[in-house]
Parts: structure tokens; C-alpha cells; sequence
């Protein structure tokens, strides 16, 4: 059952994650990726983990699409349709990706690493409170810094995107 | 049950898409979203690795990379906006003012 579901999911994920790097448009590339991310929230629900999968909807589909959305509406997407894209334009590029594909490929199927089994053990429900202790007993300071660097960006993209006086 | 490395598989196989998008294609939107990409499938990776060895940090790093991005995201269009107010194109090759 879970695997049928994890198969459904990552395929829906892989061809939208396809469309959004073929689509001609930027703008069916962005609703693309939109979906793509509620795959892969759905992915985070199969591995019981289910706060980052709300964050993932919350912060990606809500809050990132749809600013990619608005700079797309303030900006003239129409030269861009026209443009032409041509996947074997760029063949170094082409083959250092293959090379990393099958590098990647490789490795996951040889090592033994990856084959662990399911933990036996598995977590009451307060799930979600030991990762809030964990987050913010033992994690404190670069939660911190996160914040902080949320703060520096949030003042830096209204700075870079205002207009200049005179 | 799932095994863990179908879930790394998938991850291999959305960053090397994302990979893509970011080395061929020119338009700058879609290079940023390929960006995204990338960031959410070494997500997956870290929740599964933390799923299966039983730990906490994942979820705590994967946290923390979604911060990171939405940081990165919002100067990156920023910096589009001025670019596009300043040069008038979305098209990478196009952006050579700091080219030495």
C-alpha cells in the first residue's frame, strides 16, 4: 500500500519536475513546480513527517510560487516564450549531467548503506513535541541565525527592488 | 514497506533535473526554480535518512533549508527585478556586467 502510494507520488513528482525544466513558458514552469512541491509534501507525509510536510505547503506553494508568480506578472514573459531551447545546445553541460546521474546511480545501488531496514521502534504520538524540544533546546542558536538571516534578506529584497531616487 | 533507497533514488533523480535546469536552460525564472528543485530533493534525502536511522536532526536540517530558501529566493527575485528594470532581459548569457 505505502509502496504504491510512494510510486504514484515520485512519478507524478519526476514529470512535473520534467515539465518544469521543458516548458517553454515560465509560467507553466512555475505551476509545474507548484505541483511538484505538493508531491513531495505528499512524500513527506509517507515518511511520518508530517510539520515539514505543512511547512513545505505552507512556505514553498504558499508563500515562494506565489512570489514567483508576481515577479512573473511584473515582468514581460513574452520574449521569453519566443526564445528558442534546444536540450543539446549545450553538450559539455549535457554530459557532465549524465556523468553525475549515472556517478549517483552507481553509488546508491552498489552501497549497502541505503538497504536499512525500517526502525522497529516507532514514535508515540508527540512526535512533533520532541522535535520542538529538539529544535529549540538543542538547535537555539542557529535558529537564531536563521531568523537573523531571514531579517538580512527580508531588508535586502526591499532595498534591491525599490527604485532609485533621481 | 518502502525501502530507504527508493526515496534517495527519487532524490537522485529530481537533482539531476533540477541540475539540468539550472546548466541549459537560459531563462533566468526557470534557473531559479530549478534551484528550488534542487534544495527540495536534498530535502527528501535528509527527512529520509532521518526517518530510517531514527533521528530528529533530519527534519531539523531540512527545517532549516527551507528557511534558507525562502532567504534566497527573495533577494534572488530582488535582484531580478532591478535586472529587469536596468537591462530589460531574462536571458542568463545576458548578464555579463561583472564579467572581468
Amino acid at each position: 500500500m505505502d509502496q504504491a502510494f510512494f510510486l504514484l507520488f515520485a512519478a507524478a513528482s519526476v514529470i512535473t519536475a520534467l515539465t518544469v525544466v521543458l516548458a517553454r513558458n515560465p509560467v507553466h514552469s512555475a505551476l509545474a513546480l507548484m505541483a511538484c512541491f505538493l508531491q513531495i509534501s505528499a512524500i513527506f507525509v509517507l515518511l511520518e513527517a508530517p510539520l515539514l510536510a505543512v511547512i513545505q505547503i505552507f512556505v514553498y506553494v504558499g508563500a515562494i510560487m506565489v512570489l514567483f508568480l508576481f515577479v512573473i506578472m511584473m515582468i514581460d514573459v513574452r520574449e521569453a516564450v519566443l526564445q528558442r531551447f534546444l536540450p543539446g545546445g549545450n553538450l559539455p553541460a549535457l554530459v557532465l549531467l549524465v556523468l553525475l546521474g549515472v556517478e549517483m546511480l552507481v553509488l546508491v545501488l552498489w552501497s549497502d548503506r541505503f538497504s536499512v531496514t525500517e526502525p522497529v521502534a516507532m514514535r508515540g504520538g508527540d512526535q512533533i513535541r520532541q522535535l520542538s524540544m529538539t529544535l529549540f533546546a538543542d538547535y537555539l542558536l542557529p535558529f537564531e541565525a536563521a531568523s537573523v538571516i531571514l531579517l538580512a534578506a527580508l531588508v535586502g529584497a526591499i532595498v534591491l527592488a525599490r527604485k532609485e531616487q533621481g | 514497506m518502502v525501502p530507504l533507497w527508493w526515496y534517495i533514488l527519487l532524490g537522485v533523480v529530481l537533482f539531476v533535473i533540477g541540475a539540468a535546469g539550472v546548466l541549459l536552460r537560459r531563462n533566468i525564472l526557470v534557473v531559479l526554480m530549478s534551484l528550488e528543485l534542487l534544495l527540495n530533493s536534498v530535502n527528501i534525502n535528509f527527512i529520509a535518512f532521518g526517518r530510517y536511522y531514527d533521528d530528529f536532526r533530519g527534519q531539523i536540517f531540512a527545517i532549516f533549508v527551507i528557511a534558507i530558501t525562502a532567504a534566497e529566493v527573495a533577494v534572488a527575485l530582488g535582484i531580478l527585478v532591478a535586472l529587469v528594470r536596468n537591462k530589460s532581459t531574462l536571458k542568463v548569457d545576458d548578464v555579463t556586467m561583472m564579467k572581468g
